[in-house]
């Protein structure tokens, strides 16, 4: 048997809509920060998917996306990293297609099918750049899901999977392209999406001896609301049948698309219900699985998608969000030195500290420190002390300050003192911050954010945010 | 231990005029420093017998100094100690005159920082994983202003008065120092009204980053005297090295440990046994405004939580119980980094000989300076007190 045993969803907070000056849209849709990319957003929505979950029995991840920072460098092993996964896995990238969510579903499940593994999480993440002010960036969001595969699927048991393959060409981004390019409309709806759709979807029927009406929640992708309800209408499925396709709040966020909106079926779902994935490009995939129990409910889960739309500030004006694409390039008038390539030895020897995020707690005192020392703080006995993980502590602003000069994309930036709860400090930068809400005490959590790329080396590390939903 | 009490004697110094010195280079800044120094003592350059160079980021070497004076073969070395530099260049040559290994010993401190183009610190750091926050010198100390703001319940708007205070007064006193970078005085309103650096501290309450240079010959009591009657002695040095980082998570960030050690040993080491009675001026390391306010408790001029009150009552003003920084200041005479701490020293020199024309005290028998280099948490501070023959 295999199926889903976990899943979750991250929306980063920001949002261009009807209030952003110069983005003419009643439409929102998601914005990751600056310091968001589809790796660190894919790390946000697996620890969302795992939370409260053993790591010790992933036996593999497998990140899909389109929007990889690297060509040549695997970003599944940075994500296993920050999760603070074993080293004896499969990790694996799968990119380039809209479809790499599905195809890391597929691959995932066949594996734990196989028996080569148990657990396999999938996290899917997208970042997607249309050209400024086009279709493409109005219709996109940006957002990420993970869910995990397992041989003891508690939330959902898949039904059976169908694929198409179609070289059509659609939508295209070249090596070096910085936007999507897209081909003409009319053609790539009517030639690729709905009739390759149609096609893949009369397969599955066939297959599996079902038909729409077998079906409580379709799970669709489509690259814009009008085309998504057209579609849905095509493939013969009533409305009620049809989940939310978040256009208007979230957008189409790319390969991470489909499988978040599945995931928003299994927020609300009831035992045995039938749910379909349906993801397009260069092809389709079509997954099905049956709802095992009833997972919590939007309402009762803090962290759900739902809880994720609706966390959320709207940028005030188009030029914030061009600054962090890097699509308005800015004159650096303060001669600032260029800063040198981060060290690699240095990250390698500092991997348990940067990106494990773990402090070391003294074996003769217990006092907690960050960064581990050798020789203890408090006591100065020396010794190797006990790993803390500290990624998914919570904690308090001890002290800050905001600086204007030092350069950053988010102006001020915000340093703070954490003090961890149940010990610990660390200095660090506050991010998706609002200035106002900053003070001493704020409650503060751990994300996992890109600080800056110097000579091709994306510099991942951890960054505290405002507790984003209440914990009660 | 013995100490250094009464064991070494100033005899010459020089400062160059600091700011920014488009005109002269690093070398330039050495040589004026250094012959304002020759002459003050009457003494002719090759009876130098050791020197220490003190700077951050100007040299790697003590090389240059030679060069530049021509002191061939005489042992050099470069004293690097963050913003604590020039005084640990200072330290090191008086230990080794009251060790009797030189009889006269040469301390120089120099930055050149405004070849860089850019109008910040840009100091080179070692390659590493790059991972530790941007945060330039403001936002470091911004965190000890927020703190102690909140931790004695002062509202923003009291601190920011209490901080402008300090820099007023330190532009007061520089305004009447020909040496010191900026030439102007400057209100109180100005300096709560400035541009936002680092939230909470403003433009004004930051110091100027300056090219600058000082000099100090250094040599035995004894020798003094044939030099000149009104020599000045060395009455205690300390210097604390932190060793926490932000690491322990009980630290306050209201106080700095290393100010209270360094200031203690060398209160100490000189018979100190009230520092607001027995000290006649300090100069201190007012890099922000609220460092020096934190100073003023550290040091024991203030009891704790009280620094504000003795702003207002203007304990530390010229005409106050207890000037502090009667040159400018960081804040006003400016901060070369590796001559700060000599520069400090240089005023005090002066002071304690009745020459510090329109700034002089009537009071001024023992001095005191005080560097403070690193971060909050981390610091790198010395203490110098200094008295008449």
């Amino acid at each position: 048997m295999v199926g889903i045993s976990s899943y979750g969803t991250y929306i980063p907070k920001f949002r261009l809509g009807k209030e952003t000056l110069g983005w003419n849209s009643n439409y929102e849709r998601s914005v990751a920060n600056f310091d968001e990319d589809s790796v660190t957003m894919g790390v946000a929505a697996a620890r969302v998917c795992l939370k409260g979950h053993d790591t010790y029995d992933i036996d593999g991840l497998i990140f899909a996306t389109t929007t990889s920072p690297y060509v040549e460098k695997q970003c599944s092993a940075i994500i296993a990293t920050a999760l603070d996964l074993r080293r004896d896995i499969l990790t694996s990238d799968l990119t380039d297609g809209l479809r790499a969510g599905t195809n890391a579903l597929r691959a995932a499940m066949d594996s734990v099918t196989a028996g080569s593994a148990k657990k396999i999480l999938v996290v899917v993440s997208d970042n997607r750049q249309g050209p400024p002010r086009g279709e493409i960036e109005r219709n996109s969001g940006d957002g990420s899901v993970a869910i995990l595969i397992s041989n003891e699927p508690t939330v959902a048991q898949l039904i059976g999977t169908h694929s198409i393959s179609d070289n059509l060409i659609d939508n295209w981004r070249s090596t070096g392209d910085v936007f999507v390019r897209s081909w003409e409309d009319r053609f790539a709806t009517e030639e690729g999406l709905e009739r390759i759709t149609g096609e893949a979807l009369d397969g599955f029927w066939n297959k599996f001896s079902l038909k729409p009406e077998d079906i409580s929640k379709v799970a669709l992708s489509a690259p814009d609301a009008r085309k998504h309800t057209r579609l849905s209408q095509l493939l013969g499925f009533e409305k009620s049948q049809i989940e939310d396709h978040l256009f208007g709040e979230m957008g189409n966020t790319g390969a991470a698309f489909p499988l978040m909106l599945l995931c928003q079926s299994l927020e609300d779902s009831i035992k045995h219900q039938k749910c379909l994935l349906i993801a397009y490009g260069d092809g389709c995939d079509i997954i099905s699985f049956e709802t095992r129990a009833p997972a919590n409910t939007a309402d009762e889960q803090i962290d759900s998608l739902k809880k994720h739309l609706k966390s959320k500030n709207i940028l005030t004006n188009y030029e914030i969000f061009a600054r962090w694409r890097d699509i308005w390039q800015q004159d650096d008038a303060a001669r600032r030195p260029s800063p040198n390539s981060p060290s690699v030895t240095a990250m390698w020897r500092e991997e348990e500290k940067n990106l494990r995020f773990h402090g070391v707690q003294c074996e003769h005192c217990q006092y907690i420190q960050y960064p581990p020392q050798q020789v203890c703080v408090n006591c100065r006995s020396r010794g190797k002390g006990t790993p803390v993980p500290l990624s998914r502590r919570t904690g308090s602003v001890f002290t800050y300050s905001m600086d204007y000069i030092a350069g950053t994309t988010d102006t001020p930036l915000v340093i703070a003192v954490v003090d961890f709860d149940g010990g610990g400090r660390v200095l660090c930068m506050l991010t998706d911050r609002e200035i106002d809400e900053v003070k001493i005490g704020m409650p503060v959590e751990m994300s996992f954010r890109k600080l800056r790329v110097v000579n091709g080396i994306h510099n991942y590390y951890w960054k505290a945010i405002p507790q984003r939903f209440e914990t009660t | 231990m013995n100490g250094i009490k009464d064991r070494v004697a100033i005899i010459g110094m020089g400062c160059t005029k600091f700011g920014e010195r488009w005109d002269a280079s690093a070398a330039d800044l050495m040589i004026e420093a250094a012959y304002e120094a020759f002459d003050d003592a009457q003494l002719d350059p090759k009876d130098i017998q050791a020197a220490w160079l003190g700077t951050v980021s100007s040299f790697r070497t003590g090389q240059p100094l030679a060069e530049a004076l021509k002191l061939d073969y005489i042992p050099i070395t470069r004293v690097e100690n963050a913003c604590a530099t020039a005084t640990d260049a200072f330290r090191n040559a008086c230990y080794a005159v009251a060790a009797g290994i030189y009889d006269i010993a040469l301390a120089v401190g120099v930055e050149k920082l405004k070849d860089s183009g850019f109008s910040g610190l840009a100091i080179p750091e070692s390659p590493g994983a790059d991972v530790n926050p941007p945060t330039p010198p403001p936002a470091q100390f911004a965190m000890a202003a927020t703190r102690y703001f909140h931790q004695y319940g002062i509202p923003y708007e009291d601190g920011k008065r209490t901080l402008a205070q300090i820099a007023q007064k330190n532009h007061h006193n520089g305004s009447l120092n020909p040496r010191a970078h900026f030439q102007r005085e400057i209100s109180v309103d100005q300096v709560v009204d400035a541009p936002m650096i680092a939230w909470p501290l403003g433009l004004f309450d930051c110091c100027g980053v300056s090219d600058g240079g000082a000099a100090a010959i250094i040599t035995t009591p004894e020798i003094a005297k044939s030099f000149r009657q009104d020599y000045i002695l060395v009455k205690g040095l300390g210097l604390s090295v932190g060793a926490f980082g932000m690491i322990r998570d009980d630290w306050d960030f209201t106080h700095f440990p290393e100010s209270v050690h360094a200031s203690q040993s060398a209160y100490q080491e000189a018979g100190i046994s009230d520092p607001l009675q027995d000290i006649d001026l300090a100069m201190v390391h007012d890099c922000f405004t609220i460092t020096e306010l934190i100073i003023y408790e550290d040091l024991g001029f203030s009891s704790r939580g009280n620094a504000s009150r003795d702003v207002e009552q203007g304990t530390f003003s010229l005409e106050g119980d207890l000037p502090v920084n009667t040159d400018g200041g960081l804040k006003c005479f400016g901060h070369p980094i590796g001559a700060s701490g000599i520069r400090m020293i240089y005023e005090v020199y002066k002071q304690l000989q009745g020459k510090a024309e329109r700034r002089q005290l009537q009071k001024a028998d023992i001095g005191l300076t005080h560097n403070l280099g690193g971060r909050p948490g981390s610091f790198t501070c010395s203490v110098g007190i200094f008295g008449r023959a």
